[in-house]
């Protein structure tokens, strides 16, 4: 026996009512789909249904997206923009007040970590409504003209890796700026923005403002290519992006889009070790590396590479992977089967193509999806796990010799979301981040979000930016 | 042994320690600090924590009278139960340890004696060296000595190397722990080359505070202690440990600590005779906490004697 062992210490489950089955939020109400499809949502912990949800028809979305544009007519965009700040105000409030329920709900439908939910999600999630509800009575001092207008209804897509947090990066600038919402979650993780439905009903929005329809593919095509929406905004692969780019292509409609990434976590010889071990740890796994901007790529200088990878293997060792619900737990469940496959496939692809993958002695729950983390060496820019986004607990490995060369294998890349870069001398990391392709670098740090930040791509990883003042811009004409 | 290091290369070889971003060890020490330790995990930490704790006080104030009940408690902290834990030490000044002596004698408890010109170590060299020889020739089995923290702000590494080994060797089969008083090297990064520079000079343990200086013990500051020892030990040298004092008050300031060696420095330094806390107050809340675990319910602070 351990002199010091930690013994579980799971959060309640049941401090969070979870409904069999939910409808369709639409002008305001939880009302029935038009068609009798209906889509399980699992706990991809341990398997079983947690709920079941509509999967809206074209008809369904029609319905949303009428009674978006009546709110957004009658309602939303008339209102002062002191008074739609006070509903955001309140949204905000009530997500506080509610955020220990939501946190275990988020995980039980993600599978990621309570750690995670609890201290990153769910205050990410509320700072994101109380600073675009302070924007929404100085959009005239935002930088975009002296009275912006609102776009009209925005048709957002949000993906299932921060469900909540991706709901609010879309639906708080949206309605700060007077635009209404049809908004369609992730298929495999619903269950948070149906609560975020009841938070609007409590928050007394008016009808219409928010709209959420639930479903699958066939859903989100039938919401980001509805001739009513003035706007488009859409998180997820860049597979997804690219035929919605296509959609949307010769209308009026406005886009952005935040897909994939292949983040470079670069460290130089002269870095804080400690401190860029811990980075490359959050880097990649932080949420199971279900991170559009994970550093999934390490760039390590080659004199210090091998000190650095033993005490990554060391740091790894100690990561607990496990019962999310666990407070204690590092690394939860992988979302969803097909997530688990595509994980395997390429850590697959990454042996065969001659890289060695590496993982601690962690034991793996039975039931669930789980991917041990993983460290590959001996890999190459021509390997497919240096290519290919793998959305998962994998890390590639590669050495550079000479700042140049960081640079040159960073940004060689189809992609451009995230990057790292850890120095101790100042010159150099000016000198790197300014040569990065990517719409975020982090310097000396990494997977640290702020709403006053503007955060988006470069390349295939998609246009446009979300928070800050440059966010705003997407929803104002 | 102080380790050889050829002479003009101490300078060099603590400038060539990577260094430690604040931001970041911040982080990590407050991420480590949400760990939730409950039921079986809180009960061997507080046994654990207890057999860790040098008991100390270290009073203009102090009387042989109040050290000798301090003695008494070390060795049986609760009378009421005796299956709590004696404690590793305590810890006292010089004058204190012929006192403390007879009463620890044959009881398996450590005796630590401040020395060095304790606290501020503004004395000479010689003083230093009688102020530990007496200690030691009285019976302390442990010094907890102060480096010169005016030296080492100075850049004057090797005067602090001397010294601390000079002292180790006063101390014959004592051990020696080295205060570096990290409130007053304020940054990291002198917090890692202090703690490198006592380990090479000879240190079994390095300290955090004499208790004396805010701030005292932090967790990021004794992070950067735990990876130095963890460091020093992978790179072939001997496993130290390390003592955070002054400021740890509560059950949960205590199983934090913990938390921070084993994921920090590892399994191996969860024993008393690589990790301390110097504390005077915390004792009372670790035996409370164990009386509440053992019985379901608090007993008032009058159930606990106050030394």
């Amino acid at each position: 026996m351990e002199i010091f062992d930690y013994a579980p210490a799971p959060e309640s489950r049941s401090i969070v009512t979870i409904r069999p089955a939910y409808d369709l939020f639409i002008d305001g109400e939880f009302t029935e789909a038009k068609s009798d499809e209906r889509i399980v949502t699992l706990n991809p912990a341990d398997e079983e249904p947690l709920s079941e949800v509509a999967a809206a028809s074209d008809a369904d979305v029609d319905r949303a997206f009428a009674a978006a544009r009546r709110a957004f007519e009658r309602v939303w965009s008339p209102l002062p923009g002191a008074e739609r700040g006070k509903y955001l105000f309140r949204i905000a409030r009530i997500i506080q007040e509610r955020a220990r329920e939501l946190a275990v709900l988020e995980s039980l439908d993600n599978g990621k970590p309570i750690k995670e939910t609890r201290d990153i999600d769910l205050p990410l999630v509320a700072a994101h409504f109380f600073y675009h509800a302070g924007w929404a009575d100085k959009l005239a001092h935002a930088g975009v003209g002296p009275s912006p207008r609102p776009l009209g209804v925005a048709a957002q897509v949000i993906p299932w890796n921060f469900p909540l947090l991706m709901l609010a990066w879309k639906v708080a600038p949206a309605l700060a700026t007077g635009n209404t919402v049809v908004l369609k979650p992730a298929e495999t993780t619903p269950l948070t923005a149906l609560a975020f439905a009841e938070i609007c009903q409590e928050a007394e929005l008016p009808p219409g403002v928010v709209n959420i329809v639930t479903g699958a593919g066939g859903t989100g095509r039938a919401v980001v290519a509805h001739p009513d929406a003035d706007k488009v905004a859409f998180t997820g692969s860049t597979g997804v992006g690219k035929e919605i780019a296509r959609a949307v292509a010769g209308t009026s409609k406005r886009l952005t889009l935040e897909l994939g990434g292949k983040g470079a976590n670069i460290v130089y010889d002269d870095a804080a070790v400690d401190q860029a071990v811990e980075g490359i740890v959050s880097g990649i796994f932080f949420n199971q590396g279900h991170v559009c901007c994970a550093g999934s790529r390490l760039l390590v200088q080659e004199s210090i590479a091998e000190e650095l990878l033993t005490r990554l293997r060391a740091r790894i060792e100690r990561l607990r992977l496990g019962d999310p619900l666990d407070k204690n737990t590092d690394i939860g469940a992988i979302n969803s089967a097909a997530q688990l496959a595509r994980i395997r496939e390429l850590a697959a692809a990454g042996e065969a193509e001659g890289a060695s993958g590496w993982s601690p002695a962690c034991p793996i729950p039975e039931r669930g999806y789980w991917f041990p983390p993983t460290v590959f060496t001996g890999v190459t820019q021509a390997h497919r796990i240096a290519r290919e986004e793998i959305f998962g607990p994998v890390l590639s490995v590669l050495t550079f010799r000479t700042p140049e060369e960081a640079v040159a294998k960073a940004n060689n890349t189809q992609y451009g979301l995230s990057a790292g870069v850890w120095t101790e001398k100042g010159s150099r990391m000016l000198w790197t981040a300014s040569r990065l392709r990517a719409g975020v670098v982090w310097s000396n740090t990494f997977n640290v979000f702020d709403p006053a930040s503007p955060f988006g791509g470069y390349k295939e990883s998609g246009y446009g930016r979300e928070g800050g003042r440059h966010g705003l811009e997407a929803y104002l004409g | 042994m102080p380790d050889t290091l050829p002479s003009g290369s101490l300078r060099a070889c603590l400038h060539g320690l990577p260094g430690v971003d604040e931001v970041g060890v911040r982080r990590r020490a407050a991420d480590l600090a949400t760990r939730s330790i409950k039921t079986t995990a809180k009960r061997q930490a507080i046994d654990l924590a207890i057999r860790m704790v040098d008991l100390t006080t270290l009073e203009g104030a102090d009387t042989p009278g109040k050290v000798r009940a301090l003695a008494a408690k070390a060795m049986r902290p609760d009378p009421a139960d005796p299956t709590a834990p004696a404690v590793a030490a305590i810890c006292v000044y010089p004058d204190m340890i012929p006192v403390a002596a007879p009463v620890l004698a044959g009881s398996g408890v450590g005796l630590a004696s401040v020395a060095t010109g304790f606290p501020a170590g503004r004395t000479s060299l010689e003083v230093k060296l009688a102020d530990t020889r007496t200690a030691v020739a009285a019976g302390a089995t442990e010094i907890d000595m102060v480096i010169d923290r005016g030296a080492f702000l100075a850049g004057d590494y090797r005067k602090v190397f001397d010294e601390i080994a000079a002292v180790k060797e006063c101390c014959g089969p004592a051990h020696l722990k080295v205060i570096l008083e990290t409130g007053e090297l304020v940054t990291y990064d002198n917090v890692r080359r202090a703690s490198w520079l006592a380990l090479h000079a000879g240190a079994d343990f390095i300290k955090t505070s004499t208790g004396k200086v805010a701030p005292a013990a932090t967790l990021p500051v004794t992070l950067v202690m735990l990876e130095a020892v963890r460091d020093y030990h992978a790179a072939g040298g001997r496993q130290a440990g390390v003592k955070p004092a002054g400021g740890i008050r509560t059950t949960k300031d205590a199983i934090r600590y913990l938390v921070l060696v084993k994921e920090v420095a590892g399994e191996s330094w969860l024993d008393p005779a690589r990790f301390r806390l110097g504390a005077s107050t915390l004792l009372n809340d670790l035996l409370m906490q164990r009386t509440k675990l053992g019985t379901g319910h608090y007993a008032g602070p009058d159930y606990y004697t106050l030394d």
